[in-house]
């Protein structure tokens, strides 16, 4: 009849510590620390992986249009590509290694290695860009422009688009290197720089290497689905 | 990269502290504010609608000189009828059924109702107030701009949004700045939203489990899911669109498509495709108008019924099963696009299945209030509003969403009535329970029970009065988006039907001016709100009314019970707080 007696009999109270339950680590400090809690890397994980599932939304989007643009068939014309297009795919998978590298001398504390390794990464990120800009321009010599016919439109929207976010990378992995280069003559701030590079390393590589699985996806979808 | 807290002290500057805040509450309520102008145009926009469809050979003087263009001899030309419609949906549908309870309530009590201190990142969470708030300006600049707003609807149906001023007023420019107002809006909803679910996740205080968590945070966490993986697709089709518009592609437009006359030069594309796109977003994007306010009434009905809500871990499970199958129902919006009847099948049935969830929450809000000691405040008003609107509009979704019949009531009034019935108005009374709510938290001073008491039942009827013969029209056939109420014989027998709606409309508009009055009243002469007026459990009412800048002080709170342990046996209140220690024993 009365609901509420079923409810309140389950009606637990346990002690603190026992169900921590909550997301917030215990960090063994007591609850009164006067100070906000440090910024947590899990944070920023998080929040990375949920921007790259938004991300993947929206090339979801993109993916099932041209599914279905190409299935209307008639105008959709293949065309070839580039061979610039292969050298620039090596040089991004090779980007990928490069920031993995970064990782680790960071994790070994090797500074100077985590700057090198990082520069690195951004220099062949901005080759990578520099190289997509390159097929666009050698497409237009050839005559095939965004609206020649809906197989170009979808290859300059998803390269376009690719090469949008990963300029945001590039932006992230330059400020990384800024950062690492820091690290390299200790100063009294190395501490905090350290700190926050840890989590930038952690939030960039998520989302570089993301891209450069992007990129694979793409360039077979644009490859074997013409 | 800024920290993932803000610092411990309000800044002290004017600007930083209350125009470019990260503080969680003054951007909540900065969002709301956004809602509150943008609902007095989206109501203005309607009113004038209303005139033109009961009254359609009058001439409004006075109105042709706002509107020298639109309204030329003192009537309103049909595509002007069509930019006010696309306008009115517009605003409503994003700025305020998705800003208000997301953006303002979610924004100021989520992080409360949780026991942090902020969002997880402040920063990112200003940005996207002010993302909104651009997205607002440029959609409003197209009403001025060169041939007016749009006229394709909130819908923006390809071909024709895709085809430019060929095919009428408002598709050049116009349509423009709708489509990249809408990518703003994406945007910033994807910023938002990661930025709730990361919070919910991560900064949850210490004893405040899932099972803990008040349902409003579970509706606002499962809204921002689907936020996140809805507007990109959005966005997606927005950028296509707008390619077709300036770049000269073809995704929407198909091939030898003469418009006034003209051959389109696009070839091969589908406007079908856009719908696909749309709806994949749209129908979540209902939900992520309702969901809110379910949590909302489900959290209110319980605390002024002094119950514990019926069935918790079900009214969760129903949240995530509503979620889940909206992104698998948005077929239902193109049964008359010639679709298989496989298809039709398929989505017609994952569309009725949403019933079942939709059931099980009315039926628990049912049981929370049976036998409860009910109290009536105007909050609780609302809530109840709520229920009732939810129901009565989602039966004729259950009508809708059979082929044979959406077959004949696609595109009238039918649909125009419900979803203004479950979507529009009662997403909008979710608005105004938070608002009666929580205004006490948020500014400190209690509303007036007595008016508000009077604006629900005004509102109430009104609305009633406006939507349910909207169902009869449609059963008629008054097709919907049509500004020529007389334009067919069949449809003049039922012209008093529009002049009634019109009253109503009026009268509904003139009694929010109570609501408004309420607000200001309260403001400035409203009696001072102590901790916990309602007394409710939830972490927010722990905290002083308003709450300071940093929430919960330098004590972070230790959360010990669920958010619904009232009338517990035994208790010597009603009621146990969430942060009340269990007594030693
Ligand atoms: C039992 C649950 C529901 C069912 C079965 C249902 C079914 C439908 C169907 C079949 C249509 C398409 C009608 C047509 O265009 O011919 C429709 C339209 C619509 N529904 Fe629902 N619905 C339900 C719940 C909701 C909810 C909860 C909301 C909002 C919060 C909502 C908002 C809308 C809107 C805005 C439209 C019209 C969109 C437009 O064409 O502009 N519905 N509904
Ligand atoms: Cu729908």
């Amino acid at each position: 009849m009365i609901p509420s007696v079923t409810t309140t009999t389950r009606v637990r109270t346990p002690a603190l510590g026992q169900r921590p339950g909550a997301g917030r680590p215990d960090d063994g400090r007591p609850p009164d620390r006067g100070e906000p809690p440090p910024p947590s890397p899990r944070t920023y994980r998080l929040g990375m992986i949920f921007a790259l599932a938004g991300i993947s939304m929206l090339f979801l989007g993109f993916t099932s249009a041209y599914v279905v643009r190409q299935g209307l068939g008639g105008d959709w014309q293949p065309f070839d590509w580039p061979p610039v297009l292969w050298v620039n795919t090596v040089v991004l998978l090779t980007s990928s290694a490069t920031l993995w590298r970064a990782g680790v001398c960071f994790h070994h504390t090797h500074w100077r290695a985590f700057a090198r390794w990082t520069t690195v990464t951004s220099l062949l990120g901005l080759g990578f860009l520099a190289g997509q800009l390159w097929v666009w321009h050698q497409l237009r010599m050839r005559g095939i422009y965004l609206n020649t016919n809906p197989n170009s439109s979808f290859f300059y929207l998803l390269t376009g688009t690719h090469g949008v976010h990963l300029a945001g990378g590039i932006v992230a992995l330059l400020w990384l290197s800024i950062l690492a280069w820091r690290l390299v003559r200790p100063t009294e701030a190395t501490s905090a720089t350290i700190a926050r590079c840890r989590i930038a390393v952690d939030v960039t590589s998520l989302y570089w290497h993301f891209l450069d699985g992007l990129w694979i996806f793409l360039v077979l979808l644009l490859f074997l689905w013409r | 990269m800024t920290d993932a807290v803000t610092t411990h002290h309000p800044p002290s500057s004017f600007i930083r502290r209350y125009i470019f805040s990260t503080d969680h509450k003054i951007i909540g309520i900065q969002y709301l504010m956004l809602a509150l102008v943008a609902v007095l145009i989206g109501i203005v926009l309607s009113l004038y609608m209303r005139l033109r469809l009961a009254w359609p050979t009058e001439t409004w003087p006075l109105l042709s000189k706002l509107f020298p263009e639109g309204m030329a001899n003192g009537t309103m030309t049909p595509e002007f009828y069509l930019s006010l419609m696309t306008m009115h949906g517009t605003i409503m549908v994003f700025f305020v059924l998705t800003t208000a309870p997301m953006g303002g309530f979610g924004n100021y009590f989520l992080p409360i109702q949780i026991g942090a201190r902020d969002m997880a990142f402040p920063v990112l969470n200003m940005l996207s107030f002010w993302v909104t708030l651009a997205s607002f300006l440029v959609m409003l600049a197209a009403l001025v701009v060169e041939g007016g707003a749009p006229i394709s609807g909130w819908t923006a149906y390809a071909p024709l949004s895709a085809i430019g001023e060929v095919a009428g007023p408002g598709l050049g420019m116009g349509q423009n700045l709708w489509i990249i107002s809408i990518a703003l809006f994406c945007l910033a909803s994807l910023l938002s939203a990661l930025n709730f679910i990361t919070t919910t996740i991560n900064l949850r205080t210490k004893g405040m489990s899932l099972s803990r968590l008040p349902l409003t945070v579970w509706a606002w966490f499962t809204t921002a899911v689907l936020a996140l993986l809805a507007f990109p697709v959005l966005l997606a089709g927005g950028i296509l669109l707008l390619l077709d518009r300036i770049g000269g592609t073809s995704f929407f437009v198909p091939a030898g498509m003469v418009v006034s006359d003209k051959i389109i030069p696009h070839k091969g594309g589908s406007p079908l495709l856009w719908q696909h796109l749309f709806w994949f977003f749209g129908h979540p994007e209902v939900y992520i108008a309702i969901l809110p306010g379910m949590g909302l009434t489900s959290q209110l009905l319980s605390t002024f019924a002094r119950k514990p809500v019926f069935g918790y871990r079900a009214m969760c499970l129903a949240i995530f099963a509503i979620g889940l199958l909206g992104f698998l129902v948005w077929g239902h919006h193109m049964f008359i696009s010639g679709m298989s009847p496989y298809s039709s099948i398929a989505f017609s049935l994952l569309t009725l299945s949403i019933g079942v969830p939709s059931a099980i929450k009315t039926f628990n809000w049912l049981a929370t209030l049976w036998g409860g000691k009910i109290r009536f405040t105007t909050p609780m008003l609302f809530a109840i509003g709520f229920v009732s609107l939810f129901v009565s509009g989602g039966l004729s979704g259950l009508v809708l969403g059979q082929p044979a019949l959406d077959l004949y009531f696609h595109d009238t009034y039918f649909v125009v009535a419900h979803f203004h019935l479950i979507m529009g108005v009662a997403a909008i009374f979710g608005i105004f329970a938070g608002v009666y709510y929580w205004f006490p938290k948020m500014f400190g001073r209690m509303m007036s029970e007595g008016l508000g008491k009077i604006h629900f039942w005004l509102t109430f009827i009104g609305v009633y009065a406006i939507f349910v013969p909207m169902h009869i029209m449609g059963i008629v056939g008054h097709p919907r988006r049509y500004a020529e109420s007389i334009g067919y014989d069949f449809l003049k027998p039922i012209m008093p039907i529009h002049e009634f709606i019109t009253y109503a409309a009026i009268f509904t508009a003139a009694v929010q001016l109570l609501f408004l009055f309420n607000i200001v009243w309260s403001l400035a002469k409203g009696q001072k709100a102590s901790v916990n007026p309602w007394e409710a459990t939830t972490l927010e009412w722990t905290v002083p009314s308003p709450p300071p800048h940093d929430n919960f002080g330098h004590t972070d709170p230790l959360v010990y019970h669920g958010p619904y342990e009232y009338s517990v046996p035994g208790a010597e209140k009603d009621f146990i707080m969430q942060t009340e220690a269990p007594a030693r024993t």
